[in-house]
């Protein structure tokens, strides 16, 4: 037997000691997965009342506001990307990372700069590894993102897009996510958040419920004016939380094919060592009986 | 009168409040406005302050609110703020706390838009928190 008997328990013993460690973990992500998803839930009707009034108040007000002013050529372009703040989740930060390598090369094409904001450790390491610039980094709430992190990150990208281009401004923000389709899939996804489309939005709403005649107060670009930037920080929201869901959903997902695998380590080990265990066994039997027949023969020669 | 507003507090963390309701009174950035059924439909933004929602069972619920906005058509009323705290859950020394935190960064000086947010956030939770306990 090539290895020892001794080695084969010592692998299984630190085997079944990784399994624990994957195991705990598949069960606390699991655990926290209904919460995030609850917490998605949660924002929902916010959402949705913003949604209803960006659309109202785009009904009535068609005037050129800075944030849904798209401009003519477009250089700099902000792309978000949202990653974990820990490894454990499978593909979860590279298949976001790999993303954005495609919307940069389809930006690049069309002759446009791209300026990274990144949330998560993993995307900060990512690119400090190769030594790219990073304009703005969030870290620490991947799992659980607070509404106050929404802002800030919001904030920032706001005054940045308010700023013209020749001063570091950038004229064009997208956001790359990972959406929740549901616990076994989850998709990166590509969003433009700034200029705001509000004509889109109004479709949205327009599931057979018409718009009411709305009276504004003070008036509709006022309205707009202060709608806008919570609309903006209530889409940042939602893409921080989906994250966060399907962050831990492959967590889920790699500690489970994690814990699968030791298991099933454990069991080839477990049978590599009973098997050199018996021949162990049967080899001492062999000297043994091997031994006492010499014994004997020398007795009967006597 | 058999009309009732359905109202709706929503926050960006979930809904505050919820539930049926005789009239609402919100302050606006012109002034106090006070909600009855059959408003015709009105979109305004807020400031910060002590929102009363008098509903259906005749108590009567504040909220306090950091700004945001009321949208309001066919009895249907939405406060949306995003920092929105119904005023039974706020906790009166913490905001009174805050309050003084916020009041004497403003004194030093720090006259950023998110130290008075700050501000404003607090003196409406302690507003909120006082009225209710008037009750």
């Amino acid at each position: 037997m090539a290895t020892s008997l001794r080695e084969l328990r010592q692998r299984r013993k630190s085997v079944t000691a990784t399994k624990k460690i994957t195991r705990a973990m598949e069960l606390i992500a699991s655990s926290r997965i209904i919460k995030a998803q609850q917490a998605a839930a949660r924002a929902l009707p916010y959402t949705r009342e913003l949604n209803r009034a960006v659309s109202a108040v785009a009904n009535y007000s068609h005037q050129d506001h800075p944030l849904t002013r798209s401009v003519e050529n477009p250089k700099r372009v902000a792309v978000l990307f949202i990653t974990s703040d820990r490894g454990m989740n499978g593909a979860y930060s590279s298949n976001v990372i790999k993303t954005v390598a495609q919307i940069r090369q389809r930006l690049a094409e069309e002759g446009k700069e791209i300026v990274r904001y990144v949330v998560g450790r993993k995307g900060i390491g990512f690119l400090n590894y190769r030594q790219i610039p990073i304009e703005a980094s969030w870290e620490g709430f991947s799992d659980s993102p607070t509404y106050d992190r929404a802002v800030e990150i919001s904030d920032r990208l706001l005054a940045d897009f308010l700023r013209p281009t020749e001063e570091g401004g950038v004229d064009e923000i997208w956001a790359v996510y990972t959406r929740m389709e549901s616990m076994l899939s989850q998709v990166p996804r590509v969003r433009r958040v700034l200029p705001l489309e509000v004509v889109e939005g109004v479709h949205e709403v327009g599931e057979d419920e018409a718009i009411p005649l709305y009276e504004f107060e003070p008036d509709p670009n006022t309205v707009l004016d202060s709608l806008l930037p919570l609309y903006i920080r209530s889409r940042i929201w939602f893409y921080l939380l989906q994250s966060a869901a399907s962050q831990l959903a492959s967590q889920q997902k790699a500690m489970k094919s994690a814990t699968d695998n030791a298991q099933q380590l454990i069991e080839r080990l477990t049978r590599q060592a009973n098997q050199a265990r018996q021949a162990e066994i049967t080899q001492e039997i062999t000297e043994i009986v091997g031994g006492a027949s010499a014994l004997a023969e020398s007795v009967e020669n006597d | 009168m058999s009309d009732v507003l359905r109202v709706e507090v929503v926050s960006s963390t979930g809904i505050v409040w919820e539930g049926d309701a005789r009239s609402v009174i919100v302050r606006t950035s012109e002034g106090d406005i006070g909600i009855l059924p059959n408003h015709e439909p009105l979109l305004a933004s807020l400031v910060p302050c002590a929102a009363e929602v008098l509903s259906a069972s005749d108590t009567r619920e504040v909220v306090a609110i950091d700004g945001g906005f009321i949208s309001v058509a066919d009895n249907r009323v939405s406060l949306l703020s995003q920092f929105a705290k119904i005023a039974q859950e706020i906790d009166l020394v913490a905001a009174e706390h805050e309050l003084a935190a916020a009041e004497k960064r403003i004194n030093e000086g720090e006259l950023d838009e998110e130290t008075r947010h700050h501000f404003l956030r607090a003196q409406a939770q302690v507003r909120a928190a006082r009225m209710a306990r008037e009750n």
